[in-house]
């Protein structure tokens, strides 16, 4: 099936990540592109979430760690990442996370709106989740997540 | 050529071409409104560019043709073949000048009565029938060919060749029969150029050949018109040589063999020419050069068309992608000269070699591709003031200054409008008639100026004029009745902040809307315009003076050079332009860091560089510091210079600036980032945000001196405060500007004379007095104890104390004013209670209270200097110098800023200004000045903050400049 056609039958498109032990899912229309880990510059004096700035083909990718941004115990020095690109206001940015799964294309009747209970850091990042066997898909609202700067210090 | 009409003759070109393509489409589609609307639009923008240009013969025939499409558009005339016809001889007269105007740089001569009278006698059938439409245009005496059947759109200037056409429009009209004469006169002559008579014999031809063309001319009439004009100028050719060079000139510029002998047999042309011309134009047609090309030069419409192809213009979207992909290239070559970089027996070295010469100049004509000095955006300026000036009645001159300045075109494209905007503005609203200005005393001729500069990473553009100024009252009112604010808001908000409201949607303050400006938008567009390219627009008005707006630009996407360092393991790019000089600092090398209370500083060449370290402004990972190498880049924000301490420095390299993420844009050390030829992505610090930034982190370094007369100011002021023990242990402040020096002294020193204390400082006895209005008893013991030393000329107290505990920076307002015995007043200052000494208090305590050198409470009014420097760093370093001299300083950052003291009534008798490095720039500054007229006579010193002999050469601009040598010379 094409992916129009997908769109057309209501079905959502998530690339399905996984961050420390929660499982996430990137909405597939805002992912440019899915790369390996890369060497990352640090920027200093950046916020904490921000883990430096990446070159992608000869564009500047900010690259935004979300376990720090999801308040999740630092990743083990030995441990790998991978980077989701994602364009926010023309900008490109790279989630950091811990391994990328498939594109999953999830029916709206397993669709839940955030519960109220969640821990609120994540709440403010998440637009709803899917109900899947096994286990529960958080779906990030990109635009949300990228919003440390402007909350922080509002500048937009 | 003018620059602007080179421009507008490659924007008619491509004007022309869209529309030869829409008129004939529209002729198949005759109710496409779009369509129609656009044509309609391109005739509109070239008519009004051709007024713009004062091309009058443009500007009739585009004038005629607009009337014709709008009322085809407003559905008053139907769209016939024969008036698209029309519009397409209009468009084919119009591109006939234009190219003239190409080739000479000046309309060409000519009458385009008959075209302008045809198509205004089908625009005077607008509204009526069609059909009669028609009739009446057959009927319209000035219009003989409004009758022509439709035609296939031309490709080249004379296509006619429908024998329905007279003779005279097959032929290309008065126009094509002009550039046949002179064409044909010099292939006769040899020559482009004659004497003036020449021009006789040219205009007698092309009269004559017209009125035979029309069929009002005999051959005998003919001949005696060439013989008059050709008794005037004895070398002319005959007319039989001329009028064959004018059958060859028609067939170069592809008129119908017909056509020419049509006009050419009447009147005695050669009779052989009919099989000269028919074979001519057998040639041409089979794409030949025409026969007479071996010993003819080029004919001008041949020449223009090479020179059309000169430049073309090109999407800067492609230019960005161009460059994101060379960028991309780069890194593809290093990394292959990184790889090969062992093997020097590599077949590839060669070839690589090769192609890193080729890169490396790709790259870099890629880069040079989008900067342009900002000039072309001001190209049209001063004759837009003209225009205005005329349109207003008023008398306006306006000065420029770094039109050099280069930005990049994308940028500058960005910004045409919102400036041409803003000067219409300053025209209309802005300046007052001449009458006004005569009334309010100011000269009849008012003064717009634009200055452009680099600054920080940044273009910084001024416009400033010195007429009215926003009235804030009116501004209030109007934004009131407007339901911008409520009138309670208008009663709380201070001038400033109404004059803020300008840039709301809706606020035009102009009393009447003239045709220039006036409809309340305006300003909310330009700012928005500017903070769509990330910069930003300031404004500052003095009522009756003028007003004065800033705008800063970022670089968005300009290449820089830049010096890349290390620190902490970490690399940085610094724009090259703030960098001054680079010195190795290390324990062997000459120049050696050094503490002055925990202050880093460096002696350079008899100065005292202040220092920052890379590593605590940025928090970098100390333990990565490279401690064998320290490297000092000495770098100048404004006139100040200051040291930033790196690891290492590595090489320049031309970078490309790429803006800050968003996240990351309220870090105001960097001013974007950037891709190495390695691939990795570095910040670039800017210098400005870092001296910013230290002098936040740093305790008070980079402070205002608060000016006392000021409190509650709209900028706030904040004073340094030096923060000690007095030796009862309390604690005590004093204003850092009037401290000339801390020194230490022993018990031992302290003597005593006719009942005081001194010491002995400087070959001179020194009162010493103790900051709690008490005895100064002598303490036992070796401990050195701090005593501040005021100085009023050459004149010194000392304040004994008994500890320095900081210097910080504060609001200047007390919290609690003082008792008047040493204080006067107590502020907060790290939480703790402060009490600021009152150091004229202590100058009454050795009776030199009213003398010679006063504090600021006493007045001495001759001791008042503005001090106008943008840079914290030079004010902190330059106003506690000229504070301890005894002068009482008020600092203004910016020349908006000293108008407006000037509004506010003070005065001053001397005034200081930066200059930095601008060339011009103290002329620009004492024009700007000039406003105040109150400070026509107070002199104005530049400062500069290099050579001595530099700003030397740079006071010379300025007309009125005390010579004083003032300690700012010595600090410099």
């Amino acid at each position: 099936m094409t992916v129009a056609a997908r769109v057309e039958e209501d079905l959502q498109g998530l690339v399905y990540v996984r961050v420390g032990d929660g499982v996430f899912g990137v909405p597939v229309m805002q992912v440019q592109d899915v790369i390996a880990e890369t060497w990352i510059n640090r920027v200093p004096l950046a916020p904490p979430e921000v883990a430096g700035a990446l070159n992608l083909r000869g564009r500047i990718v900010t690259a935004m760690d979300l376990r720090v941004r999801l308040g999740m115990p630092a990743r083990a020095s030995n441990q790998t990442h991978m980077c989701v690109i994602v364009e926010a206001a023309s900008e490109l940015y790279a989630l950091l996370i811990d391994d990328v799964g498939d594109v999953l294309w999830l029916n709206q009747d397993q669709y839940e709106p955030t519960p109220v209970t969640l821990n609120p850091k994540w709440r403010a990042v998440c637009q709803g989740l899917y109900r899947l066997e096994g286990e529960l898909l958080l779906v990030l609202d990109v635009d949300n997540v990228l919003k440390i700067g402007a909350a922080a210090h509002g500048s937009p | 050529m003018d620059e602007l009409v080179a421009d507008f003759i490659a924007e008619t070109r491509e004007t022309l071409e869209a529309l030869d393509l829409d008129l004939v489409r529209l002729e198949q589609q005759p109710n496409d409104a779009d369509l129609l609307g656009r044509i309609f639009r391109l005739i509109h923008t070239t008519k009004g560019n051709c007024g713009f240009l004062g091309l009058v013969r443009l500007q009739a025939v585009a004038h005629s043709a607009e009337n014709v499409l709008g009322a085809f558009r407003q559905g008053e005339l139907e769209v016939t073949a024969d008036a698209i016809t029309a519009i397409l001889d209009a468009i084919k007269t119009i591109r006939w000048i234009s190219e003239q105007l190409a080739a000479s740089g000046v309309e060409p001569e000519g009458d385009d009565s008959a075209m302008i009278a045809r198509l205004d006698a089908i625009f005077a059938n607008a509204g009526q029938p069609a059909g009669q439409g028609q009739s009446a245009a057959v009927e319209a005496p000035p219009a003989p060919s409004a009758v022509e059947p439709a035609q296939a759109p031309p490709t080249m200037l004379l296509s006619a060749d429908d024998e329905g056409d007279t003779l005279i429009v097959r032929l290309g009209g008065r126009p094509g029969i002009d550039a046949a004469c002179r064409t044909a006169l010099e292939r006769v002559t040899g020559s482009a150029f004659g004497p003036p008579e020449r021009q006789i014999v040219q205009r007698g031809l092309c009269d004559g050949l017209c009125s035979a063309a029309r069929g009002s001319e005999t051959a005998e009439e003919f001949a005696a018109r060439m013989a008059a004009a050709r008794a005037e100028w004895s070398e002319a050719p005959t007319t039989e040589a001329l009028l064959d060079a004018v059958a060859a000139a028609f067939v170069s510029m592809g008129a119908r063999p017909t056509a020419i002998q049509a006009l050419l047999t009447p009147i005695g042309g050669a009779p052989e020419l009919a099989a000269t011309v028919t074979a001519s134009h057998a040639s041409l047609a089979s794409q030949a050069p025409p026969i007479v090309a071996p010993a003819a030069p080029p004919s001008a419409m041949q020449e223009t068309e090479s020179a059309a192809a000169q430049t073309i213009r090109v999407n800067v979207d492609a230019l960005e992608q161009l460059m994101t992909v060379v960028s991309e290239l780069v890194l593809i070559r290093n990394q292959l000269i990184q790889t090969l970089r062992g093997q020097p027996e590599s077949p590839f070295a060669a070839p690589l070699n090769r192609l890193n010469q080729v890169t490396s100049d790709l790259q870099e004509r890629v880069m040079t591709t989008r900067m342009q000095p900002i000039s072309g955006a001001w190209a049209k300026l001063p004759r837009l003031v003209r225009d205005l000036a005329n349109e207003l009645g008023k008398k306006i001159d306006l000065t420029m200054w770094g039109q050099e300045t280069e930005l990049d075109r994308q940028v500058m494209e960005l910004i045409k409008d919102p400036l041409t905007h803003m000067i219409r503005n300053a025209a209309d609203h802005g300046l007052e008639t001449p009458e006004e200005r005569a009334a309010a005393g100011k000269s009849q001729t008012g003064r717009i100026s634009l200055a452009a500069r680099h600054e920080g990473g940044a273009i910084v553009i001024e416009i400033s004029d010195d007429g009215r100024g926003l009235s804030s009252s009116r501004i209030r009112a109007k934004a009131v009745s407007n339901g911008l604010i409520t009138q309670a808001q208008a009663d709380a908000m201070s001038d400033a902040e109404a004059h803020q409201l300008i840039f709301q949607a809706g606020l035009s303050t102009a009393q009447a809307v003239t045709s220039v400006s006036g409809r309340g938008v305006g300003m909310d567009v330009v700012r928005s315009n500017i903070e769509k390219i990330g910069g930003a627009i300031e404004l500052s008005s003095v009522e009756g003076k003028g007003c004065l707006f800033t705008i800063r630009i970022p670089l968005t996407l300009t290449i820089v050079s830049a010096l890349i360092v290390e620190c902490c393991g970490e690399r940085f790019a610094m724009p090259q332009s703030s960098v001054t000089e680079l010195v190795s600092a290390n324990e062997a090398a000459q120049h050696r860091i050094e503490y002055i209370e925990g202050a880093a500083v460096m002696r350079l060449r008899d100065r005292l560089l202040p220092l920052l370290f890379l590593q605590k402004l940025l928090s970098l990972d100390e333990a990565l510091c490279d401690p064998s190498e320290t490297c000092v880049v000495v770098a100048r924000v404004g006139s100040f210079s200051f040291g930033v301490v790196v690891d290492r420095v590595f090489d320049t390299e031309e970078i490309v600036v790429k803006p800050m993420a968003t996240v990351l844009r309220h870090l105001k050390v960097y001013n974007g980032a950037t891709i190495l030829g390695d691939g990795a992505v570095i910040p670039i610090l800017d210098f400005k945000g870092v001296s910013i930034e230290a002098g936040a982190s740093q305790s008070g370094a980079l402070s205002r001196q608060a000016d006392e007369d000021e409190t509650g100011d709209q900028s706030q002021p904040r004073q340094t405060v030096l923060v000690f023990r007095s030796l009862n242990r309390s604690l005590k402040g004093a204003p850092l500007s009037q401290v000339a020096r801390i020194e230490e002294i022993g018990a031992e020193q302290i003597e005593r004379v006719d009942g005081r204390t001194v010491v002995q400082y400087l070959g001179k006895l020194m009162p010493v007095l103790s900051a709690d209005d008490q005895e100064v008893a002598v303490w036992s013991g070796e401990t050195k104890r701090p005593l501040l030393v005021f100085s009023r000329d050459d004149r010194h107290i000392g304040l004994l104390a008994d500890e320095i505990v900081d210097i910080v920076e504060t609001l200047a307002q007390v919290e609690i004013a003082g008792s008047g015995r040493g204080a006067a007043g107590s502020l907060i200052i790290e939480g703790a209670a402060t009490e600021l000494i009152d150091v004229d208090y202590y100058w009454r305590q050795v009776g030199l209270g009213g003398s010679a050198g006063a504090g600021p409470s006493s007045g001495l009014d001759e001791r008042r200097l503005l001090l106008i420097d943008d840079s914290p760093f030079s004010r902190m370093l330059i106003e506690p110098l000229l504070g301890r001299a005894g002068y009482h300083v008020t600092v203004a950052p910016d020349v908006g800023a000293a108008l407006a003291l000037h509004g506010q009534g003070r005065d001053f008798e001397l005034i200081m200004a930066d200059l930095s490095d601008q060339v011009g720039r103290g002329r620009w500054l004492r024009e700007t000045l000039s406003r105040a007229d109150r400070w026509h006579d107070t002199p104005l010193l530049g400062l500069g903050m290099t050579k001595l002999g530099d700003s030397l050469e740079r006071t010379e601009e300025l007309p009125t400049v005390a010579e004083a040598i003032t300690p700012c010379r010595g600090a410099a």
